[in-house]
């Protein structure tokens, strides 16, 4: 709990970071991710962090639904897409997820068993 | 009458009114979801939006007046995507004993999730901007966000669509890996985390705590995946 304000300091500077380096740079990666891979680097410089990071983020990753929420209200303003194409959008999205969940799927079994060796 | 309707437009024109309002919705659709065993359908997300939308129809509120009080919220999806680096550090030992077959089932997973997506959507004949908003739809939502505005979808658009994949994602992955007799637990975990993000992931992990932990790595890496490989693959299929 002590540890809060460090946390989101070190959380908000890896963003920063991140944000300044994708504008600056003009990477194809929103910034949180390069703070995402960023803080990646820090943890393994600084092990001691995870520690004393854990409570914060364990109560910002458990209440990661609350912050989808306003992007997910913005419906009201796409209804006029969604009541148009609804049809072929639940195909797609149905029929995309199932392929990507087998290709997936396929490729992690078998190149387990290329590098383990057929298990039991 | 007049009282309440000045009370109306002093409420409406400050941003508390619908930052309580979105925390008030997610609380109680989150002890809806509860309730309900967190059943698949049973997404705290969809649950908010359903009691907030109707209430912004009714009043007559737009989405940018309802906006500027939701933004506080919106705005943490970026450090808490920043966070997802810890449970990805956690899982470093885990990760290092699965190198190849993590590595390859992401590329294979995220491309066909992407690729597909954008390419059935053209089968479909949509308009542009709707493909480019579905093209990072199985990645976690802050991420999703971020590449739609990166390559020219509309990101109020994406987050209802990347919601959907993880509820279908979530609500399929069970009977679909039962169906194809697969019993690894990683691999029925990872596909479901590539697929389907966040939803699907926290699926995983009512089924078992290996799929679950595999599915994070999923999320996780896909994060990172998805944001470099939607803007090359829009270039090559659109």
């Amino acid at each position: 709990m002590t540890a809060m304000l460090p946390t989101l300091g070190l959380l908000l500077g890896c963003q920063l970071i991140g944000e300044v380096a994708a504008r600056g740079l003009n990477l194809p990666m929103p910034g949180p991710v390069l703070g995402l891979a960023l803080l990646a680097l820090v943890l393994w410089v600084k092990p001691a962090f995870a520690e004393n990071m854990r409570a914060t983020v364990g109560v910002i990753l458990a209440n990661l639904s609350l912050m989808f929420v306003p992007a997910g209200v913005g419906v009201i303003g796409n209804l006029d897409v969604l009541s148009d194409d609804w049809f072929p959008l639940l195909v797609i999205l149905t029929v995309s997820t199932l392929f990507a969940m087998l290709a997936a799927v396929a490729t992690f079994i078998g190149v387990s068993r290329l590098v383990e060796g057929p298990s039991g | 009458m007049s009282g309440v309707a000045s009370l109306w437009s002093y409420l409406s024109a400050t941003p508390l009114m619908w930052l309580t309002a979105t925390v008030l919705a997610y609380l109680a659709a989150d002890a809806a979801a509860r309730r309900l065993g967190y059943a698949p359908w049973a997404n705290p997300v969809l649950f908010s939006v359903l009691l907030i939308a109707p209430v912004l129809w009714v009043s007559g509120t737009d989405y940018a007046t309802y906006f500027e009080g939701a933004q506080f919220i919106h705005f943490l999806l970026g450090p808490a995507t920043v966070a997802l680096a810890l449970p990805l550090w956690d899982n470093r030992d885990m990760i290092g004993r699965s190198v190849a077959p993590i590595l390859l089932a992401l590329l294979v997973g995220s491309l066909v999730a992407a690729g597909s997506a954008i390419l059935l959507a053209r089968a479909f004949a949509l308009p542009t901007d709707v493909i480019l908003s579905l093209a990072p739809k199985s990645t976690t939502a802050p991420v999703a966000l971020g590449v739609s505005e990166v390559v020219g979808g509309i990101p109020t658009l994406t987050a209802v669509l990347v919601i959907l994949t993880g509820i279908i994602g979530a609500v399929t992955v069970t009977p679909l890996m039962n169906l194809l007799g697969i019993s690894d637990w990683r691999a029925r975990g990872f596909a479901v985390g590539v697929a389907a993000h966040g939803i699907g992931t926290a699926r995983a992990f009512q089924v078992n705590q290996i799929a679950g932990a595999y599915a994070g790595i999923a999320m996780a890496l896909n994060a990172l995946l998805t944001s470099l490989i939607v803007p090359v693959l829009v270039r090559w299929l659109m």
